[in-house]
């Protein structure tokens, strides 16, 4: 009775939102994108405007970046059709390509063919990397970043789960989700939590940044490569934007070379991708429950 | 008419019910310490320094030019709380209308129940995250709680004119002239009172990512730029301070109206009926009904299999770990506002030392608590302690606002040679709000069940990190059930305060929710 009750209370949400904004039918096809919030986030107006600029330009369509503050909302505004084109992890992406079928993975970073996360450590657990999963590391506390984070959660967890036989929870003392990359340094940095999984190139981008000293936190591990973040577009983007539009924004896409439209990413260059590189995540992201 | 001028004095008070107070303080205090064993309280002491000092850098020198857009945010948080807050009270008045109905308290219990923030992660899937499902989110909440507190004020009105009318004012012109006209200055006192607490709300929601300056305040925060965040912080600071040279109520219809106008002309995606049929017709149906054959006996076992998987490894779990933690925050937020109040009472902490009071209340309470949950798991290191000390303390320096403004009314009616100092706390004082602050903590209990859903980076799983979990795999079935566990427990909670309530003869209408 009460889920019955929510229902008509949306009913009646959506009837007010409809009255209050009336939604305006734009003159030219917009193609809005996004990016999921996964670092660096302080300037994502700043640095994928510029992107924007740079696609609307190639492709003479107006383009608009819209920034999210979460994967799931980044996932469930492709679905909608509030964006069209969004910069996912490799979790995110395929989330959205199972919501809906059609869309298409078009481009990676070269760094995303093969990604790794490094697992971190304070200074004070005496750890050292080496070779093979720490096992060293029982018992401590460890931070992942954010929930459906691929390179914070997904393949961490796998790891851990692969190589020691036991879930996260009963191998650590205690598992938190720290959010994003950088609170997962910043925990681990001050020994909150004794260990973290974190993407490779926010953490190598934090020490090149001086945010981070390798000595305070080093790496640990670095985990077996595996496909990340993908550029997705939706099926109908041809019939919205033209025939041949899905080939025109890949071509465009993989022309990237100014260094700061880049390195809002941060990749050295984009390559092309498909569905079917990410596989491995789906299958991955199945097993650990994370997708039905 | 303020929610703190409904507090009874202690003159009027029989000794008996006041000896039950006392034994009931006993027994929470003892459930307090039975729950201090519980919970995992467990100190790891790390080495904060860096990071602490990070924090201090950035606030001795706020970066306001780190804001990209602070103008736009700072305008839609304004937009949406006046927005929301309108909409929310134009709901609750007609809910409040049919107070009687029981269905109609149920609705209204089930709305307020449920955090802002948590409407506007389900919302947010159908409009994307654009200003307007803030103000739906904000409006769904407030709707809940301006039902009640209406309902009330209709309930409370003077019997008088209505019984003077003939058959007993039942009809719509004695509804109209006897119940709703009488009651409007109250109405109108509280939907003003009420726009404050919307600011606040409004700017939280940017936390999930909705345009407002918690946006730009969470983004900043995460990403260590303390400089940056120290600006934002200061703004909102500021605008919570400066209330009372703008927030005029003369000029709170203009402010509301402009809102409207405003909304109305922002550019919003495609919002579809697709999207709404997509949520609750697809997304939120339990899994295993979803396009299920409803006659086969197999989909209800399934279905039965589902739930109890989720109850078993969700639900119960979650609902326990909520329970200790809001409770011992409920203790700690007792002890605060009680010990905090005479900051801001001139006659206890003088003319300059309560203004300092005041500005401390101000940023402790308008401090979002996920952020003294960061700067407490940095400290103490991830455990309960650093959720129960957080929202401990932004929920005791709320009511210790609240009680230390009641308790500045009160002084100058005090007899001449009332005592100074300790003995006028002790004496004078407490005993006279004492059961103000019972009723505000009764209240701020129902919040801290709410905002316990905060603490996912603590590792702690209460109710709202499984439905933060679920949202974020996109189960929205799950998200569902776990938001109608929360509406139990809330009802649960609800119900067992009342009967507490009634006990200790605390009125109910001095409950009367502050945000």
């Amino acid at each position: 009775m009460e889920f019955r009750l929510n229902r008509r209370q949306l009913v009646g949400g959506l009837a007010a939102a409809a009255a209050l904004a009336p939604l305006a039918s734009r003159a030219a096809e917009v193609l809005r994108f996004s990016a999921i919030p996964d670092e660096d986030a302080t300037k994502l107006m700043g640095r994928f405007t510029k992107v924007a600029e740079y696609l609307s330009d190639k492709l003479g369509v107006p383009v608009e970046f819209v920034p999210v503050k979460s994967y799931p909302a980044a996932v469930v505004a492709f679905r909608n059709d509030q964006i069209q084109l969004a910069w996912f992890g490799g979790l995110s992406g395929v989330q959205a390509r199972l919501a809906l079928p059609g869309s298409v993975a078009i481009a990676q970073g070269e760094e995303d063919a093969r990604f790794v996360s490094y697992f971190i450590a304070n200074k004070a657990t005496g750890l050292t990397e080496g070779p093979d999963f720490p096992m060293a590391a029982k018992g401590r506390s460890f931070t992942f970043g954010a929930k459906t984070s691929t390179s914070g959660r997904l393949m961490p967890e796998y790891e851990i789960r692969r190589n020691t036989g036991v879930a996260p929870e009963e191998f650590f003392s205690r598992v938190g989700f720290s959010g994003d990359h950088t609170k997962t340094v910043e925990l681990v940095q001050s020994g909150a939590y004794e260990i973290g999984a974190v993407n490779f190139t926010a953490y190598d981008d934090m020490v090149a940044k001086g945010q981070v000293d390798p000595a305070e936190v080093p790496v640990i591990w670095r985990t077996p490569a595996y496909p990340d973040y993908n550029f997705t577009l939706r099926g109908d983007a041809d019939e919205k934007f033209g025939a041949g539009f899905t080939e025109r924004l890949t071509t465009a896409i993989l022309g990237m070379d100014d260094p700061e439209i880049l390195g809002a990413f941060p990749r050295s260059r984009f390559i092309a991708a498909s569905n079917a590189d990410y596989q491995p995540i789906e299958e991955v992201a199945r097993q650990l429950d994370l997708l039905d | 008419m303020l929610p703190t001028s409904i507090i009874s004095m202690p003159a009027e008070r029989e000794a008996k019910p006041s000896l039950r107070r006392l034994q009931v303080v006993w027994i929470a205090l003892t459930l307090a310490a039975l729950a201090l064993f519980a919970a995992d309280l467990q100190i790891s002491a790390p080495s904060p320094g860096a990071v602490l000092k990070a924090l201090a850098m950035g606030f001795a020198r706020p970066d306001f030019a780190a804001l990209e857009n602070l103008r736009q945010a700072l305008l839609l948080t304004l937009t949406v709380a006046f927005g929301g807050v309108a909409i929310g009270a134009v709901a609750g008045f007609a809910m409040a209308l049919l107070w009687g109905w029981r269905a109609v308290r149920m609705l209204s219990l089930s709305l307020r129940s449920v955090h802002e923030l948590i409407w506007a992660l389900f919302i947010m899937t159908v409009t994307g995250p654009e200003p307007i499902a803030a103000v739906l989110a904000l409006a769904l909440s407030y709707s809940g709680i301006f039902a009640k507190v209406f309902g009330e004020i209709l309930d409370e009105a003077d019997p008088r004119p209505r019984d003077a009318l003939p058959g007993r004012g039942m009809t719509l012109s004695g509804l109209i002239y006897a119940r709703l006209v009488p009651s409007l200055p109250a109405f109108w006192s509280y939907f003003c009172y009420r726009i404050e607490c919307g600011i606040r709300s409004s700017a939280v929601l940017g936390f999930v990512g909705l345009p407002t300056l918690g946006f730009e305040l969470d983004t900043l925060f995460k990403q260590g730029r303390y400089d940056g965040a120290a600006a934002v912080l200061l703004l909102i600071y500021a605008l919570i301070l400066s209330q009372s040279l703008w927030l005029r109520r003369r000029l709170v219809p203009l402010y509301v109206l402009g809102a409207l106008a405003y909304l109305a002309s922002l550019s919003q995606g495609p919002v579809s009926a697709a999207g709404l049929w997509q949520l609750i017709g697809v997304d939120m149906v339990p899994a295993p009904l979803r396009g299920a054959d409803p006659g086969a006996a197999g989909t209800w076992r399934a279905f039965g299999d589902w739930l109890w998987r989720l109850v078993s490894h969700e639900v119960l779990p979650g609902a326990w770990a909520t329970v200790l933690v809001s409770y011992l925050a409920f203790v700690l937020c007792g002890i605060i506002a009680l010990f905090a109040f005479p900051l801001i009472v001139p006659a206890l902490a003088g003319r300059i030392g309560s203004g300092f009071g005041h500005v401390v209340l101000v940023i402790l309470r308008s401090t979002p608590e996920y952020m003294l949950v960061f700067v407490g798991v940095q400290v103490f290191g991830p455990s309960m302690l650093p959720a129960v000390l957080a929202l401990g303390l932004h929920n005791g320096a709320i009511i210790a606002h609240l009680i230390g403004r009641e308790a500045t009314r009160i002084v100058p009616g005090l007899r001449p040679d009332r005592p100074k100092g300790a003995g006028l706390y002790a004496y004078e004082l407490v005993p006279r709000v004492s059961s103000g602050l019972i009723a505000y903590l009764f209240y701020r209990g129902e919040i801290i069940l709410r905002e316990s859903m905060i603490l996912g980076i603590l590792g702690i799983a209460t109710l709202g990190f499984y439905v933060d979990s679920a949202i974020a795999t996109l189960r929205f079935d799950r998200a569902a059930v776990l938001v109608v566990a929360m509406m139990l427990l809330t009802a649960l909670v609800d119900w067992g305060s009342r009967a507490l309530r009634r006990r200790l003869r605390v009125g109910a209408a001095s409950t009367r929710p502050y945000c």
